[in-house]
């Protein structure tokens, strides 16, 4: 009975309450709509070639399609043939992998530890050495400079150095030798790599606080380490999250270079990656779909990469 | 000047002469690799015939001359395509997708940095894993969306989606945050609308991330070569000519180190400029947990 007298009151009730939420939410983005006219253009171009793409990659994965021909779904089979029957995904994930832990890390470490060690230096010698070991990551893609260094013939400047002291009889044909290629790829891969990270490491050793240095030696830090370690790193862990995003990004998309110096396929495959396996099948062989699930297991790669990474990393000085 | 006893005297905490020493041996080894290349590829583009191809390879050049450059212009002027029109397509695709990148960034990151909105957390995450993973896994539907905007072999290709580069549009708003609230409180009571407090309040308060979001975006446009999307000579790049020359192979060597010095030293000279902003900037550059 009481049941049956509350009942028809509370439904216009609930229904006003769901009526008025919406109401507010509407009138939340009604009082915001200058800040989406605002966001609009970027947003619109970001979603355009950026978000849309990497949905739009994942349901061409699961098709047959040449770009003349309307996509034919196939299911998992792009997968299969790339994990089972594709020996040189094989080779291409092999490397990409090696580039990976060879200069994601070393990248990583070497951006810190340069930063960290021209934090030590007055300001003028600082913005110098700054732009040392900036200058390569922005100097226009000239990494073929590298080209005339590893040159195979006497007038490369490695081998004409070496003959000269004497190391080597005869030019050694460094770039389209299976046994150099990836060293030396991973070599001026490395030299490219100071790039956003160390800038932001730089800054972030500018603003850790002094007061928090002294009170530490007060407290019986010792020597640098023991300072870098409960000091300088917990203070830096922003940007120390931000610059392993941008390294372990750029160590899985090892291709340019690759290309610029190996050439585009390299000997033998010696320095294939995974990107350079998605322009093959994307840009020569046009078969789409195929390359969709090249480029989905990259993005898989990379994003589950990065969020691992970012998990122990928040765990640094804790 | 108490301060600056206790700087110094804080500088020199917890040093130890020989761990010093180690560190900044160590810095300049391998700023000497850093830095070595670059010098190479300066006094190549100096170096006479002669001195290109003399064996065992000097690093510095004896008698520099501007042969290279001459060369350069001639061999260019004689093409189909004169030099001039790589040049002025670079700076065109640089030029327009930089300024703009900082327009539609800033106007973007306005919002996201400074009020909370329907969208606003979720927008801004999106924004944070596309840091996550590179250009190339967009590619294929890139060309897709390209040919059916019909931008295939314009300029247009290279430029839009240059402009919504999502690592700029991170680090302005993680800039903005700092503007202070105040600030912008006292132009909405003044009767501001959000667009003129954008811009004549927020844009000029972060010039320091202008340069910022030029540093990172120019090197780009500057050393792109058109990518798939460009297949028309006359719409070419600089980068893309420098290919062209350095496939001639042993005999354009000098005019190849041309090019690539003055790929070079565009870029790097924009640096040695802004690089103390730029480091300001990045001090907020910061993921917060």
């Amino acid at each position: 009975m009481q049941a049956d007298t509350t009942r028809p009151a509370a439904a216009p009730l609930l229904r006003a309450n769901r009526a008025s939420r919406w109401a507010l939410a509407f009138q939340a983005v009604q009082k915001s709509k200058h800040y989406y006219v605002l966001m609009g253009p970027f947003m619109v171009i970001f979603f355009l070639f950026t978000v849309i793409p990497v949905v739009f990659s994942l349901f061409l994965s699961f098709t047959y399609f040449n770009m003349l021909e309307f996509p034919r779904f196939v299911g998992w089979q792009n997968y299969t043939r790339l994990f089972l029957n594709d020996d040189v995904f094989m080779i291409a994930l092999k490397n990409t992998f090696l580039f990976a832990v060879i200069t994601g890390p070393i990248s990583y470490f070497a951006c810190f530890l340069f930063a960290w060690i021209i934090n030590e230096l007055p300001p003028k010698v600082r913005a110098f050495m700054t732009l040392v070991f900036y200058a390569p990551s922005i100097s226009g893609n000239v990494y073929f400079i590298w080209l005339i260094i590893f040159s195979g013939d006497r007038y490369g400047y490695l081998n004409g150095f070496l003959i000269q002291f004497g190391f080597l009889l005869e030019p050694v044909q460094w770039l389209t030798n299976e046994k150099y290629i990836l060293t030396i790829v991973i070599i001026v891969q490395l030299w490219l790599s100071l790039g956003t990270s160390f800038l932001a490491f730089i800054a972030g050793l500018q603003t850790i606080d002094r007061s928090l240095v002294e009170a530490g030696a007060v407290d019986g830090i010792k020597n640098r380490w023991q300072e870098l370690w409960f000091i300088t790193l917990p203070s830096m862990r922003p940007q120390l999250l931000f610059g392993a995003v941008m390294q372990i990004t750029a160590s899985f998309a090892v291709a340019d270079v690759s290309i610029a110096l190996a050439g585009f396929p390299s000997v033998n495959y010696a320095a294939h990656t995974i990107v350079t396996h998605l322009m093959d099948y994307g840009t020569i062989r046009f078969e789409m779909g195929y390359a969709s699930s090249i480029a989905t297991v990259l993005f898989l790669i990379m994003i589950g990469t990065n969020l691992l990474t970012q998990k122990l990393l928040r765990k640094v000085g804790e | 000047m108490r301060t600056i006893a206790v700087f110094r005297l804080s500088r020199k905490l917890n040093r130890s002469f020989a761990t010093s020493l180690f560190l900044f041996v160590l810095l300049a080894v391998f700023g000497a690799f850093s830095a070595l290349p670059l010098l190479y590829a300066v006094n190549n583009a100096f170096k006479p015939l002669d001195e290109l191809f003399v064996f065992p390879p000097r690093f510095f050049v004896n008698n520099p001359t501007w042969d290279n450059f001459y060369d350069l212009v001639s061999l260019m002027g004689n093409s189909w395509v004169p030099l001039s029109r790589y040049i002025a397509n670079t700076l065109l695709i640089t030029i327009v997708g930089t300024a703009g990148h900082i327009l539609l960034a800033s106007a973007a990151a306005y919002p996201l940095a400074k009020y909370r909105f329907p969208g606003s957390r979720t927008l801004f995450s999106i924004v944070v894993l596309s840091l996550m993973f590179s250009g190339h896994v967009t590619a294929i539907p890139n060309y897709m969306v390209m040919s059916w905007l019909g931008w295939i072999n314009t300029l247009t290709s290279i430029i839009v989606p240059s402009l919504a580069f999502p690592l700029g549009l991170f680090l302005m708003k993680q800039f903005m945050e700092q503007i202070p609230d105040a600030l912008l409180e006292a132009a909405k009571i003044d009767g501001a609308s959000e667009y003129r407090i954008y811009w004549t309040i927020v844009m000029p308060n972060v010039k320091p991330a202008w340069l910022t979001l030029m540093i990172l975006q120019f090197p780009f446009l500057w050393g792109s070569d058109g990518g798939s999307f460009i297949y028309s000579e006359n719409l070419k790049t600089l980068h893309y000519a420098l290919g062209q020359i350095t496939l001639g192979g042993i005999a354009r060597a000098g005019v190849g180190a041309a090019v690539a010095l003055i790929l070079m030293v565009v870029p790097i000279t924009l640096f040695i400029i802004s690089q103390s902003s730029v480091i300001q900037t990045m001090a907020t550059s910061g993921m917060k947990d």
